[in-house]
């Protein structure tokens, strides 16, 4: 890490990138946007911006369990909340005839309020507001080595993955006749979402998590007629914005994670503007 | 159906030639029996339409061919050689699909992640592309190898499907008949393709489908399913079926064959 932080010093001769949070913080930016990026593609592709948004939720009812059984650091608890919502909610879809939309809204409605409730528990709401917002800046050494795991991870499972999804999301039938086994692909896909979503939720926010995951995706779809370029384009707006966001929130001094978000709102408008000249 | 392969008398236990095989299949989900004694045997090279009202389980017998949902009975496929029945290798043309239109998936993407283990969002295709193009000819589509998906129309889209499905050569290929968005000419194309396909790779059809007037030059069988199989043999014959005609009613029967009969009502031939 030591060495990390000087070679940073050393490549970046500007004033935030002396201090050993802003480093931190980079490192974590470099790690968490390319996987934004990625898995934002499939988010964007299967419509199911919503349910980000549910599993981002399920994250406050997760600290509140970690409360209430006395965790020091609810993160395990986050995550085990969160991959058992997205294990729910996937058998749920397969087995019922609601539409997704209302299934994902009745457990989302479930998970914020139950969070709420044992939070609020004699008023001390406010201690979790961090979470709302996010801080990108308070990210420790110990949580980068987390980041780092769960970067080689995703992308791992993405390389062996990634083919079987995008089939699943042209035509499950399709895909079952081709020997996918679509359940298993999706649910999987979902627990990767939700394990992301929970760990980076505290740098990043809940209430903007989703917006990091759906913008440059949506945005590079506007100037993409292929997957590969569609994830090399969506992968680059994310650290873009991630870079950008991260320098600007230091200098203007506001949440980092909301800034980054700005960023690539500005970029998707950029590349919507352009549509026409990538088009034929 | 005169067997070619007459001459060769090996495998009279069967049908003579390859065949496939539904046998008593049913199909109940939660306390609702949807399908049942479904017997159905398909010769290569023919090409089975099936028909039958809304609700009256044709998606699910897909379904239940392609071991979606379960099911009883047996599905099995005997080879020319009349070597033991096994599952047979299917090939699926869906309806639509079920993705958004403005995903940046190109027909080669299509190909790629179906055919290969190579992630499709980090490896170039390369020695792939031979191989899809030469799919595509088949249905004369190489042309539309790097468009993406969403832009393709009905018919373009149908036979991008068929293509694929036709990569590994499938024992058995199941069409489901896209109910919107295809003119007529797009149509007879794709039929023209379907039924030029049958031969070339000798291979048993299915196809279910909506407008029995659009396909039944190209069938060699229809079967009419409603919760099992009411009527099975020659096209015309759906027609002269007494029983079929009073359960369900000549008026459905003549709307099933729409265009075709009703240029013979104006010319006073029924009615």
């Amino acid at each position: 890490m030591d060495i990390l932080h000087s070679l940073i010093g050393r490549l970046l001769p500007f004033e935030w990138a002396q201090y050993a949070f802003m480093k931190n913080a980079l490192i974590a930016v470099l790690l968490v946007t390319p996987i934004f990026g990625m898995l934002g593609t499939m988010v964007v592709n299967n419509r199911m911006a919503f349910y980000s948004e549910a599993l981002g939720h399920s994250a406050l009812t997760g600290i509140g369990i970690g409360v209430i059984l006395g965790l020091s650091n609810p993160l395990i608890s986050m995550v085990a909340f969160a991959v058992l919502l997205a294990i729910a909610i996937s058998f749920v879809k397969s087995s019922s005839t609601a539409s997704t939309d209302t299934t994902i809204g009745v457990f989302s409605a479930i998970a914020v309020s139950l969070g709420i409730v044992i939070l609020s528990r004699g008023g001390n709401f406010n201690r979790y507001a961090s979470f709302l917002i996010g801080d990108l800046l308070s990210i420790t050494p110990d949580e980068i080595v987390l980041l780092s795991i769960v970067f080689i991870a995703v992308i791992i499972l993405w390389v062996f993955i990634f083919n079987k999804l995008v089939l699943v999301s042209v035509n499950p039938s399709l895909a079952h006749s081709r020997g996918v086994n679509v359940r298993l692909y999706e649910t999987l896909f979902a627990v990767i979402m939700a394990v992301l979503v929970t760990i980076s939720i505290q740098w990043v926010g809940l209430l903007i998590i989703t917006s990091l995951l759906v913008l440059p995706p949506a945005a590079a779809r506007n100037i993409s007629g292929n997957i590969r370029r569609y994830t090399f384009i969506s992968v680059t707006i994310t650290m873009l914005s991630g870079l950008t966001g991260l320098v600007l929130s230091y200098y203007w001094g506001t949440a980092t994670g909301a800034t980054i978000v700005l960023i690539s709102a500005l970029l998707y408008f950029i590349t919507l503007v352009s549509k026409p000249w990538f088009n034929e | 159906m005169i067997p070619r392969h007459s001459l060769t008398q090996r495998h009279e236990q069967s049908c003579g030639l390859c065949c496939t095989k539904i046998n008593n299949l049913g199909v109940t989900l939660g306390k609702t029996e949807i399908l049942r004694d479904v017997n159905i045997h398909i010769h290569c090279g023919e090409l089975t339409v099936l028909i039958g009202p809304n609700g009256a389980g044709k998606s699910t017998l897909l379904k239940a061919v392609l071991g979606e949902i379960p099911h009883t009975g047996e599905l099995s496929f005997v080879d020319a050689r009349g070597s033991d029945a096994k599952r047979p290798l299917i090939g699926y043309v869906p309806q639509r699909l079920e993705f958004d239109s403005g995903s940046p998936i190109s027909v080669l993407d299509l190909f790629t992640v179906s055919l290969t283990g190579k992630p499709a969002w980090l490896i170039k295709p390369g020695s792939l592309q031979r191989r899809v193009t030469e799919n595509l000819t088949r249905v004369q589509a190489a042309h539309l190898i790097n468009r993406r998906l969403g832009d393709l129309s009905g018919g373009e889209l149908q036979r991008v499907l068929l293509a694929l499905a036709l990569d590994p050569v499938p024992d058995l290929l199941l069409l489901d008949e896209p109910v919107s968005g295809i003119d007529r000419q797009g149509m007879e194309l794709f039929y023209n393709l379907v039924s030029e396909i049958r031969h070339q790779f000798d291979l048993s059809i299915i196809l279910v489908s909506h407008d029995l007037a659009l396909v039944s030059e190209y069938a060699d069988r229809v079967i009419f399913l409603n919760k099992t199989v009411i009527y099975s043999g020659k096209p015309a014959g759906l027609l002269l079926d007494n029983s079929l005609a009073q359960t369900l009613g000549s008026a459905w029967l003549k709307g099933l064959y729409g265009s075709q009969l009703s240029g013979m009502e104006n010319r006073g031939g029924l009615e």
